[in-house]
């Protein structure tokens, strides 16, 4: 590739051959085949129930997000409006619709929560950077108090909460913990393939354009008001199909307190963590934020159980998470994706580094 | 630099570690009852959480150490800490629902009606019951359709119903409640319109009339609803709200002019935190008490002399002791003491699984004798849990706040539950329609 950096890129067909030749990708299919085969072979109740489920969906939300403010720059902090979206949109369709199989209730959750996006995308137009964060604050709040204030969306239930009416599949129940582990996997697999093309095409390079410098993206003719609603919408897809997965595919009910400000700060903090701009970041992101403090709390029970006072043990574990924020931000603000990154680049060198 | 940071950090730990009294680690064998505790010592709720605990702590080390366990068999116990979220609680459920070193679970205190629902389908697939005292799923009372939920004590609908009994009461009769007008003042969540129903209900049947205020989370504004609530002129309010909403009512109400001895809260704005942060406003202020605070009971003097007088209790400030808060601990922990003595009285003293746990549970019969003999006569009510019927209780008492401390000034106030009951069947019976479950029949299984 060097000797051609400084031309302009020559055409697919007459590409190097290295560029067409596709070789396989070997770790890509391993952790596929681990995921798919080894784990619901290996995996407890507890490791899928508790671990890895909620994994899944909250690497899911990051991706949403991050297709939304590290693809295209504009910040949001009101993911979590657009999960509820999903998740009672995805159970007013189960419920009212009859016969209506999970995987287009689930997408047709997706595409109300792309319409609602789509609508609170329109200040974009007009508006940058903090002021769009408020608004999208705006939203959070509103669709929680519509979730909590109209009873027709919890279908008039006394609580405010809604269950899972049916998880089955061509008539398979899915309620156990393996089947809603293998529906949460498959959408996030096929959604992260969506989303890995869809970055490399042409939308996507609009979107990293405008994020990069929004007049310049204008100049060279692309549509921006048109590509930041885009990725509004399908952010909030994407989001609303996790929405609708961590209510019926992990908790099993959902209400809108379930989607506070809390849980949009949750998938925030995935995306800076994991890494702004990254598929992959979205994962490590949300293994981090998710499931660090389960760890520590295990290793705390473990190791000082009894030594400490309770009280102190569990704000020392606060403490401790906390710094690893700071120390791993601070090692690299573009987030644990690029240290990972680094990482192998200098394995790579390794015994011979100079 | 470096070196300085490393020796603050170094002493940071040390004086962390020194301060700390050593606990006795309790280590789950076999022959033991294993109890998981979702505790929240850290987070938003950690001011109610952490005497919360110390209660049920304290009376589960008072049983162990003063009493060598139940019937022999000794309990142990494992904190997770999970900040009162929903999928934290989720996430301890799972961790330990087989039990832990061959102890095994005979129940899980869920301590959250969010969880409490999240957890609903969980726990009668793996057939550990859930025990929610005062909160939980309102339905779920209907054992035949709920046989692993237990939301005990006194369900939302009770306590509307108990609520709107002792305005009754206080009137000189039901009759008298014709024509009257109650205003609830709700908190705008699923908390605050599980009672809807109920006082709709019930308006319908005494001739109330039944005006419902909602107040936005999180509630520190309140002008425009006690401004609404003094045009309106009621004779009663019903205060349904949480946390900071309390006392930001109860002295909005005071600047509006609205009598505070004409408010009624709710249990969950019952407790010490609701009422000293409004001040002299407060004073007069009533609540309703399926647990009351204070300090004189039977089972306060036992701890003072056995756990707190000897340096075991877990509160780090004494002060908290009698508390409501603390109080609901103890109450909490002693109703499954009590529940796992029925159920060992059935199974032999061993400690039970989950399956024994729902038996034991749907036996738990504490009478006014019993309570007298454990301490806790006056502070928790005569409790009879049947299959059909996983209330069991379904009373709380009335308390007021003199400024400085909770006065009870009613006796258990029995909920209408014949009133309520239809209500409660049909959303059971929905419930079960929805998830296809046959329910089951309680007779059969004497």
């Amino acid at each position: 590739m060097n000797q051609h950096s400084h031309s302009l890129p020559a055409s697919y067909d007459a590409a190097p051959l290295e560029l067409t030749r596709r070789a396989w990708p070997w770790p890509l299919l391993t952790l596929l085949l681990v995921a798919f085969v080894l784990i619901p072979v290996l995996g407890d109740d507890y490791w899928l129930n508790a671990i890895l489920i909620p994994f899944l969906i909250l690497s899911l939300a990051g991706l949403g997000l991050n297709l939304l403010t590290g693809y295209t720059g504009q910040t949001s902090v009101g993911a979590a409006g657009f999960m509820a979206v999903g998740a009672f949109a995805t159970y007013s369709l189960l419920l009212r619709v009859p016969g209506l199989p999970l995987p287009l209730a689930l997408v047709g959750g997706g595409i109300i929560a792309a319409g609602v996006g789509f609508v609170f995308g329109i200040p974009s137009n007009r508006i940058k950077g903090f002021y769009l964060m408020v608004t999208t604050l705006a939203a959070q709040f509103f669709l929680e108090w519509v979730f909590t204030k109209f009873p027709w969306f919890y279908n008039y239930a006394s609580s405010g909460t809604i269950s899972a009416p049916r998880l089955e599949l061509f008539g398979y129940d899915l309620h156990s913990p393996l089947g809603r582990y293998l529906l949460v996997l498959t959408s996030v697999v096929l959604l992260t393939w969506i989303a890995v093309n869809l970055v490399r095409s042409q939308i996507g390079r609009n979107w990293m354009a405008i994020r990069d410098m929004d007049t310049a993206a204008a100049v060279i003719g692309i549509s921006v008001d048109r590509h930041k609603r885009l990725a509004f919408a399908v952010s909030s897809f994407y989001l609303g199909v996790a929405g609708a997965l961590w209510a019926f595919a992990y908790l099993g009910t959902a209400s809108a307190s379930s989607f506070d400000i809390n849980r949009s700060f949750q998938i925030l903090f995935i995306i800076i963590i994991g890494g702004m701009g990254s598929i992959a970041g979205n994962f490590i992101g949300a293994a981090f934020i998710s499931l660090l403090p389960l760890l520590l709390n295990q290793i705390g029970q473990g190791l000082l159980s009894g030594m400490v006072d309770a009280g102190q043990l569990q704000n020392l574990q606060k403490i401790i998470f906390g710094m690893l924020i700071i120390w791993f931000l601070v090692k690299e603000p573009e987030g644990l994706i690029r240290l990972l990154a680094n990482l192998g680049e200098r394995l790579k060198a390794w015994p011979l580094r100079f | 630099m470096h070196n300085s940071v490393r020796r603050v950090f170094v002493g940071v730990a040390l004086s962390l570690s020194l301060q700390t009294p050593l606990i006795s680690l309790v280590q789950a064998a076999p022959n033991e009852q294993f109890v998981p505790l979702a505790t929240y010592r850290v987070g938003p709720y950690a001011s109610s959480g952490i005497p919360w605990w110390a209660g049920t702590l304290d009376y589960l080390r008072y049983i162990n150490e003063v009493e060598g366990g139940i019937n022999g068999v000794k309990i142990a116990w494992q904190e997770c800490e999970t900040e009162w979220s929903t999928d934290r609680i989720v996430e301890c459920y799972e961790r330990y629902k087989n039990g832990k070193d061959g102890a095994p679970v005979a129940f899980f205190l869920t301590h959250s009606t969010p969880a409490s629902y999240a957890l609903m389908e969980k726990g009668a697939a793996d057939k550990i019951p859930l025990i929610d005292p005062a909160g939980g799923r309102t339905e779920s009372s209907d054992g035949r359709v709920f046989p692993y939920a237990f939301p005990l004590l006194l369900t939302y609908y009770g306590q509307a119903s108990v609520g709107i009994n002792y305005i009754a009461q206080r009137e000189g009769g039901f009759d008298k409640l014709k024509g009257k007008k109650i205003v609830t003042v709700y908190h705008d969540s699923s908390y605050g319109r599980e009672t809807q129903a109920a006082i709709e209900l019930l308006a319908n049947k005494y001739g109330f009339e039944n005006i419902q205020i909602p107040v936005a989370h999180p509630g520190n504004e309140q002008s425009v609803q006690w401004r609404q609530v003094r045009q309106l002129q009621p004779d009663w309010v019903f205060l349904r709200t949480w946390g900071v909403s309390t006392p930001v009512a109860i002295k909005t109400a005071a600047r509006f002019g609205f009598p505070v001895d004409r408010i009624i809260g709710d249990v969950w704005a019952g407790s010490e935190a609701d009422v000293i942060p409004a001040g002299p406003a407060a004073k007069g202020y009533q609540a309703l008490a399926p647990f009351p605070g204070g300090d004189s009971f039977e089972i306060h003097q036992r701890l003072r002399e056995h756990i707190l007088n000897k340096g075991k209790s877990d509160l780090k400030d004494l002060s908290y002791f009698g508390k409501v808060y603390y109080n609901i601990g103890l109450v909490n922990a002693a109703i499954v003491v009590e529940a796992l003595r029925a159920g060992q009285a059935h199974f032999g003293h061993r400690p039970l699984n989950g399956e024994e746990g729902r038996w034991a549970f749907e036996h738990l019969n504490v009478d006014e004798q019993r309570l007298k003999q454990i301490g806790f006569s006056g502070l928790l009510q005569p409790l009879q849990v049947t299959c059909a019927d996983h209330e069991g209780g379904g009373a709380a008492r009335v308390q007021q706040w003199d400024g400085e401390k909770w006065v009870l000034v009613s006796d258990w106030i029995q909920a209408d539950r014949e009133t309520l009951q239809p209500l409660i069947e049909a959303k059971s019976a929905a419930y079960a329609q929805e998830k296809g479950i046959t329910p089951r029949h309680c007779q059969a299984e004497r």
